[in-house]
């Protein structure tokens, strides 16, 4: 019954997110396009923060990499979208395998400073490396992708569907690899992670998996955001977009999936509606924070679950033993 | 449980339906004008005088325009070009606005440029200078009613030559491209006079602390060249004076090294800077004179080169709107009228525009100079109606690469 519940909820959400465009106009589709794909960075993320517990703050990084793999090569070899999609996902798992092998030596903190640091190298890249990313002027005119069909990206509503496409593609994959016994080593790792080096499991190697993972997924929405903006700049990199990201996590709830969705919708529709009132809308979503910590410390998603408590969201029993 | 979902839907559902009628809005009414600023972020206080140099032109017109009324509508970009092409698509697809003011950064004008000619909707570009936007990159639904960013500095470079003197010089200029473009026009007029720059250094954006930069100038030079930008436009003369050059090596620079934006918070190290501008507050002008008087009692504060050139962009757009008889609908025809724009007497001086769509303008080499306790930019040479490629003609200059890091490469370092 309460599961059932829970699916229900899961299925007006994606029926509503299939039928918005029917009653929106062009601008907060767009609005919603751009929550999706800041959704399956911040899914990806959750990856390692929620399930992994590995506070990464340079996540900007992957989506960097996606971006910039798009705008060279649309700009300079009018790559199609096949080709951008395969170079950016596999530049981002290689950048992240590259990545596991420095941040994984350290845990907490530290961790979150080597990432923060590596972040970083990508951004300097971006900004420095002028003959390949035109520097802090960024790479401006990417087209939309063509794929053959009938309706073209270059409007709001069809690229809607294609990035919506693209996160229940993302939604899919993680929830298929958080639900199976690879995923809840992940959360084992989390919870303790002498008692399942005890266990016999290989810690490090399942950490540099989940890295390189999240990094993947994170890449694919760089490359998304890219042919959403038309447009990548050192900017979209920027140690602010790895902490939004993270806030975006907390926010919906770490360690759910869904949650980090939501969080990434309400913090870009707040952003964008608030701040068309306010010059203080920063002091608005400070305010949000603030509450979200105190009075929902497991994040949106998180505060919900009691409704549908007894049965777990993401993670039932495990069964695989090693 | 039926019911309970239907409920549930049929709610969620009015909530969208309410979201989207909200968007609708007329077609004809009053005139809109879009603006992007950096309301919030490290640039607010530029973004500031931007919305204020509008503001002020529209109160005088009594905020109509050829008969019909102006509305404005300000959206912060907080200074990012992913959050300023999100509210570029709000303001043309949910306000209708019929003509854009905007923006600060040349990133994000290069960044707009390409969407703003889909849309092909009028931008005016009063403040972005990135060269290129007039030269090897131009989008035709864009007007610059600003500056590129070496305009300035060639007719600068030659005069440091001849009048002042300088055989050979240093540049320290923020490492990004409005950096290389100042430094770069004024290598190039500079070394064809006969100068020399011996050295280039290139402290990153952001750089809070010059002494690892301060220390490596090299002693045997005539003159150092600072190009400064914002905050470290405020650090860098002290931190100058302080490492005992200021006796030692002449200041000039760019001229957002010495703008009114920053002059009110600087003491007397900045006093003897020279440096080129399209605009100083202390252009003994009667236009001027009254505009500065005028802006000073209103928002309290010199007015920066920002609020200028904000200030006539809302002429200009007015210029254009009675061109076309306030139908600005037929953009067009309003796009033609916005190139035809000749304003003879803005604050600034005389402008008109170059068949690139950059303005053809005075450029004035100020000094800094206490006057009655305050900072001032006076003039000290005017060079009149200054194209973009100063003395060289366009077809030859577009020939050679934009200026950058590495061009002119550095000859004599």
């Amino acid at each position: 019954m309460l599961r059932r519940r829970r699916q229900l909820g899961l299925g007006i959400i994606l029926l509503l997110l299939v039928i918005s465009p029917l009653f929106l106009s062009a601008y907060p589709l767009t609005l919603l396009t751009q929550a999706l794909i800041y959704a399956i960075l911040a899914m990806s993320l959750d990856l390692l923060l929620g399930y992994t517990g590995l506070a990464s703050l340079g996540h900007a990084a992957y989506l960097g990499v996606g971006a910039y793999s798009v705008g060279v090569l649309t700009t300079h070899y009018g790559a199609n979208f096949w080709v951008t999609l395969a170079v950016g996902v596999l530049l981002a798992m290689v950048v992240a395998a590259v990545f596991g092998l420095v941040a994984l030596r350290a845990t907490g903190v530290y961790f979150l400073m080597i990432t923060l640091a590596l972040g970083m190298v990508v951004w300097g890249l971006a900004h420095r490396w002028v003959s390949m990313t035109q520097g802090d002027n960024g790479i401006p005119g990417i087209p939309r992708p063509d794929l053959g069909l009938p309706w073209s990206l270059a409007r709001a509503m069809p690229f809607y569907y294609f990035a919506l496409a693209g996160f229940l593609l993302a939604f899919w994959i993680l929830r298929v690899i958080v639900r199976s016994p690879f995923g809840q080593s992940l959360v084992g790792i989390r919870e303790s992670e002498s008692r399942m080096r005890t266990l016999g499991y290989h810690v490090w190697l399942h950490k540099y998996l989940g890295f390189v993972i999240a990094g993947v997924v994170g890449g694919f929405s760089g490359v998304l955001w890219a042919y959403y903006n038309g447009f990548v700049s050192p900017g979209d990199l920027e140690l602010a977009t790895s902490g939004e990201v993270v806030l975006m996590v907390a926010l919906g709830g770490r360690g759910t999936l869904v949650g980090p969705a939501v969080g990434a919708g309400v913090i870009v529709l707040l952003k964008n509606f608030v701040s068309v009132y306010t010059e203080r809308w920063l002091l608005i979503l400070g305010v949000v924070y603030v509450l979200t910590i105190i009075y929902a410390p497991e994040g949106i998603v998180g505060a919900i679950r009691p409704l549908t408590k007894g049965i777990k969201l993401t993670s039932p029993r495990v069964k695989a033993s090693p | 449980m039926g019911k309970e979902l239907l409920a549930i839907v049929v709610g969620v559902l009015t909530l969208v339906a309410a979201v989207g009628v909200n968007i609708a809005s007329a077609q004809k009414g009053p005139i809109k004008i879009g603006v992007l600023a950096p309301m919030t972020g490290g640039a607010a206080a530029v973004g500031k005088d931007m919305v204020n140099g509008l503001a002020m032109y529209l109160d005088e017109i009594g905020q109509q325009m050829a008969g019909r009324k102006v509305e404005v509508i300000v959206e912060d970009t907080q200074g990012k070009p992913d959050v300023a092409l999100t509210k570029l698509r709000k303001l043309v697809e949910s306000d209708n606005v019929q003509v854009l003011v905007g923006e600060t950064f040349a990133h994000i004008g290069y960044a707009l440029a390409p969407r703003v000619d889909e849309y092909k909707i009028p931008m005016l570009y009063p403040v972005i200078a990135a060269d290129d936007l007039t030269q090897r990159k131009p989008a035709k639904w864009v007007v610059r009613t600003g500056w590129t960013s070496s305009q300035p500095s060639h007719p600068f470079g030659e005069w440091v030559y001849t009048t002042l003197g300088y055989k050979r010089i240093v540049s320290i200029a923020i490492d990004y491209a409005f950096g290389w473009e100042v430094v770069g026009g004024f290598q190039q007029s500079f070394e064809e006079a006969g100068g020399q720059i011996i050295q280039k250094l290139w402290p990153p954006l952001g750089t809070t602390d010059f002494a690892p930069y301060l220390a490596q100038i090299r002693r045997d030079a005539d003159a150092v060249f600072a190009l400064m930008v914002a905050a470290s436009s405020l650090r860098f003369p002290k931190q100058y004076q302080d490492a005992g050059l200021k006796t030692r090596l002449p200041l000039i620079g760019g001229g957002t090294t010495f703008d009114e934006f920053v002059l009110p918070a600087l003491g007397d190290e900045a006093i003897g800077g020279i440096s080129p501008l399209i605009y100083s507050a202390a252009l003994d002008t009667p236009v001027n004179v009254h505009f500065v008087k005028t802006y000073r009692a209103k928002f309290g504060k010199v007015p920066s080169y920002f609020s200028e050139t904000c200030y006539t962009t809302g002429r200009w757009i007015n210029e254009a709107a009675q061109a076309v008889g306030g139908n600005v609908e037929d953009r067009e025809s309003f796009l033609a009228a916005l190139r035809k724009v000749e304003i003879p007497d803005a604050p600034r001086g005389p402008i008109k525009l170059d068949s690139y769509g950059n303005p053809i303008q005075n450029i004035y080499v100020r000094k800094v100079e206490k006057k009655d306790g305050e900072l001032w930019n006076t003039v000290i040479q005017t060079f009149p109606a200054v194209s973009q490629f100063w003395k060289y003609s366009p077809e030859e200059f577009l020939k050679q690469p934009v200026y950058s890091r590495d061009f002119p490469p550095c000859k004599h370092c």
